[in-house]
């Protein structure tokens, strides 16, 4: 049995360095960190005081209903992808033979901490009927499969924090299996906010 | 209230969810076909336009607005909270 050849056509990356790829690129071969002092009010009673928060605002390259409709980790889901989809040279497909695999390994929490004030503070008919795709895990695989109208398939497998790592393997598995012709994975997380940083500074994961 | 300015109010609220330009609110304007809004939007525009005009809009009743005037016809007839 012969493996078929897969290729990267395309790079998206929104980071701590950078919004683009290309400036990730260069911020990273000049030995840059995109570490910075946390110096928000509510970081103030926090046991780390430092984050890899992202160098640009992800609302910055969508439009507002997009921007609205969508959890921060979804946003930057989509913004890299659109990045990668332009750099691939906006690939004519059949939508039947593009997948999308984008995983997260947490996703909507601070939609979800949002709606509970929602919930509590205004009621249960004031909670916003676009917390399930902002909250569920898939969300910024949908959402990326939204945008590109890809029908061969969208999927989120969702592992710690390897799971952009296992999304891009998947990609690689769908193509082999003959059951996409591309493929755009790759992983989101936007996890910066209270509670997710108290919690893994309570399991000892910060430094 | 006048249906006027029910239209104006709605109109903003359109464009607060959707952002959708105010000036292109108009009554035979219909949410999907003309708006591309879809039904999650539809409940948050529902549940915010209870708020502002002091109006119940039941599911039952939500589905029926299809354009922007039987929405602004449905929030007169139900009686405006001025």
């Amino acid at each position: 049995m012969t493996v078929r050849d897969v290729v990267v056509t395309g790079l998206g990356a929104t980071t701590p360095l950078a919004g683009t790829m290309s400036a990730t690129w260069v911020a990273l071969l000049d030995g840059l960190s995109g570490a910075r002092p946390l110096d928000a009010p509510w970081a103030a009673d926090l046991p780390v005081q430092f984050a890899a928060s992202a160098a640009e605002e992800p609302t910055a390259r969508l439009d507002a209903l997009t921007a609205r409709t969508l959890d921060r980790s979804q946003q930057f889901a989509v913004v890299a992808a659109d990045e990668a989809w332009a750099d691939a040279g906006t690939p004519d497909i059949d939508p039947e033979r593009l997948a999308v695999v984008v995983s997260t390994g947490i996703g909507g929490i601070t939609t979800l901490l949002e709606q509970y004030d929602a919930l509590r503070e205004r009621g249960a008919r004031r909670v916003s009927p676009h917390t399930v795709p902002r909250i569920m895990p898939n969300g910024p695989a949908a959402a990326v499969g939204l945008r590109l109208n890809a029908r061969a398939g969208v999927h989120a497998p969702v592992s710690a924090c390897a799971s952009g790592a296992e999304a891009i393997a998947q990609g690689l598995d769908l193509i082999r299996a003959g059951r996409a012709d591309v493929v755009v994975c790759g992983g989101a997380e936007a996890v910066i906010h209270p509670l997710p940083l108290a919690a893994f500074a309570a399991m000892r994961a910060l430094s | 209230m006048t249906d006027n300015d029910i239209l104006a109010a709605f109109a903003d609220i359109v464009y607060e969810v959707a952002r959708i330009d105010a000036s292109i609110v108009t009554p035979e304007k219909r949410f999907v076909d003309d708006f591309d809004i879809d039904s999650l939007s539809m409940v948050e525009i529902a549940t915010a336009a209870e708020d502002k005009f002091g109006v119940s809009i039941p599911d039952s009743a939500l589905s029926d607005l299809k354009t922007v005037g039987d929405a602004v016809a449905f929030i007169a007839k139900a009686g405006v909270a001025a």
